[in-house]
């Protein structure tokens, strides 16, 4: 994956905070999306022609990318084109704004592009239709074969804006891709844009892999593979292709994930039947033991700030999800509920741990406070786990597998994503079944 | 406490021994499980000749049971018989837990077979461990059964 650089220019038109603009409130389930008209962008007539694509309905392409991106928050409605009543390049200069509220929108993107010397240039604008007021107005510049991306970054702009909160439009879904029988899986490492497009394979599916988790700048991903059946973390580097095994254990390791400066890779080491809690510094190679007890300490995730790991035990007699500070110390088990507690994930906003929950048989997506109170169940499936947070901290994505018949037959394993509020649950579109999903943070910052 | 569970597993044990033999002719009736630990004959595989393979275990247990100790045992037999013989032992679980919390608890359950053949006189150096968690089921059903079957621990020849 080459490098991009975008150029985010901020134009200058000022809009006055005075006046009550359009917000959407998102901390709670938006059961009145905002109707909002994403008119085509505008494909600038001196445009040259490039060979890998069509350049006349690229505006148009763009614009359904972020009616999609739109559409899949549940907070948007974005209205139907054929009701548009002005041609793009003219909304973009100055729309008629009682005409767009004709059609009950209350918000307008217009944009227009130019592909120049083998270079996209993007320009679009986001106007409240209610105030008259334009609310954004950017344009960047960018490879021409980046024109998803650049519908994404337009998505995450608007979100932005409208939200008050940082969008999860440019980010990609690290994730297990399984083929074949249920007792032959055959499993990928693969890697797609969060709509599901520009899918592409890390592994050859010659040795079993699991759990695939992103660092922070999103080059690096670690996962455990069972190459030359001896199940270890690796590190692989999605850019160079290169991969290498972390540390070296003289036993499995598994349940890796970054921690959040990048610098540590935390896991748990299973020896003579029993998993603790490790963390190797990826400069010095250092090796730390974290948890030393005699019961199953796995899945450990760090805060946002790595001063404290969330982790599950069965210390208790049963699986239970606990809370020490990085170095091991001060460990509290916050769950109490009735059933078993795993999977737990610190939320990138720190305020929450994401976690799955299995009682009567039954698996739960839920949401708490990093003490333990406040649980709140999300979704209930015949089998689900493995939460994974969006950048912004508002929607998880799991993968939830469905029963099979005596044969094995009608098995399944997808990918879904909640809001946090409990609305809007997905399924997202994959090549393939998947499992074991990782959310990366905002590609462009 | 321990002592009479212990009983109680011997005589659940046997009282299942003998409900086997008596329906094997007649219609298989539902016997497969004994305190949620697999007790049939399906899936299992033998070694040698009156040497099983595998042994089952509870949901989330990695404990042996009286019949899994009789198996381990005719195991640690036979290996002793055949010195040049080394073992993997690979630990599974069934589907219906997180995978990483599998993945230790199939070691734990590789491990509780390990510790038991080397109590009965095999060298820990001809015995290696491997956990697969839930990735490698011996029965792909999502029913009770199946899971029972799943939740094992295998002793497979390595050389």
């Amino acid at each position: 994956m080459k490098k991009i650089i975008f150029i985010l220019l901020l134009s200058t038109l000022s809009w006055n905070s005075a006046y009550a603009l359009i917000t959407v409130d998102i901390t709670r389930g938006n059961l009145d999306p905002l109707p909002i008209a994403v008119s085509p962008l505008h494909v600038d007539s001196e445009s040259e022609k490039i060979t890998s694509f069509e350049i006349s309905t690229l505006g148009e392409e763009i614009s359904k990318i972020v009616e999609k991106n739109f559409k899949s928050t549940g907070l948007f409605n974005p209205l139907k084109k054929d009701s548009f009543v002005q041609k793009p390049d003219i909304a973009h200069l100055k729309p008629r704004f009682e005409d767009w509220r004709l059609i009950k929108a209350q918000a307008l993107v217009t944009g227009k592009l130019l592909i120049k010397n083998n270079k996209l240039k993007v320009e679009f604008r986001l106007w409240d239709l209610t105030a008259a007021k334009e609310m954004v107005a950017l344009s960047f510049t960018t490879t021409p074969n980046n024109w998803r991306r650049v519908a994404h970054i337009i998505s995450d702009k608007i979100y932005e804006r409208l939200t008050g909160e940082s969008g999860y439009f440019d980010t990609r879904i690290a994730y297990v891709s399984e083929t074949g029988p249920k007792n032959q899986r055959v499993k990928k490492l693969a890697l797609m844009d969060q709509d599901g497009f520009n899918t592409k394979y890390l592994t050859l599916g010659n040795e079993l892999v699991l759990t695939p988790r992103f660092n922070p700048t999103n080059q690096l991903v670690t996962y455990l593979s069972y190459f030359k059946n001896m199940p270890r973390v690796y590190l692989l580097d999605i850019e160079t292709g290169i991969q290498e095994v972390v540390g070296n254990f003289p036993g499995m390791t598994f349940a890796p994930r970054f921690s959040p400066d990048g610098k540590k890779i935390i896991m748990s080491f299973a020896k003579d039947g029993n998993s603790d809690i490790y963390s190797m510094d990826l400069e010095t190679r250092v090796v730390e033991q974290i948890t030393k007890h005699p019961s199953i300490d796995t899945s450990p995730s760090y805060s946002p700030d790595g001063k404290y790991i969330t982790f599950n035990s069965d210390r208790s007699g049963l699986q239970q999800i606990y809370v020490m500070r990085s170095d091991g110390t001060q460990v509290k088990r916050i769950t109490h509920g009735s059933g078993l507690y795993g999977t737990p994930v610190w939320s990138p906003r720190g305020d929450l741990i994401a976690f799955t929950k299995v009682r009567k048989g039954r698996f739960y997506i839920g949401v708490m406070r990093s003490d333990g109170t406040g649980e709140r169940l999300l979704t209930e499936n015949f089998y689900q786990e493995a939460p994974s947070w969006s950048p912004n901290g508002r929607v998880l994505i799991f993968y939830r597998e469905t029963k099979s018949d005596s044969k094995g037959k009608g098995f399944s394993a997808k990918l879904w994503s909640i809001d946090i509020t409990g609305y809007n649950e997905r399924r997202l579109k994959t090549e393939t079944d998947a499992s074991d999903p990782s959310w990366s943070s905002l590609l462009s910052k | 406490m321990k002592f009479n569970k212990a009983i109680k597993n011997l005589f659940i044990v046997l009282f299942s021994t003998l409900l086997i033999s008596a329906c094997s002719t007649a219609k298989k009736a539902n016997v497969d499980t004994v305190d949620d630990v697999y007790t049939g004959t399906d899936t299992v595989e033998f070694l040698a000749k009156g040497v099983p393979d595998r042994i089952f275990f509870a949901t989330n247990k990695s404990k042996l049971t009286t019949a899994s100790r009789d198996t381990l045992r005719k195991q640690a037999t036979w290996m002793r018989k055949n010195k040049d013989v080394t073992v993997t032992v690979e630990g599974h679980a069934d589907e219906r837990g997180t995978r990483e919390y599998n993945l230790a608890l199939g070691e734990r359950r590789a491990n509780a077979a390990k510790d038991y053949l080397m109590t009965y006189g095999v060298s820990g150096k001809r015995i290696s461990v491997i956990s697969y968690g839930k990735e490698r089921p011996v029965n792909p059903a999502s029913s009770p059964l199946a899971w029972s079957q799943n939740r094992r621990s295998v002793t497979v020849k390595a050389n």
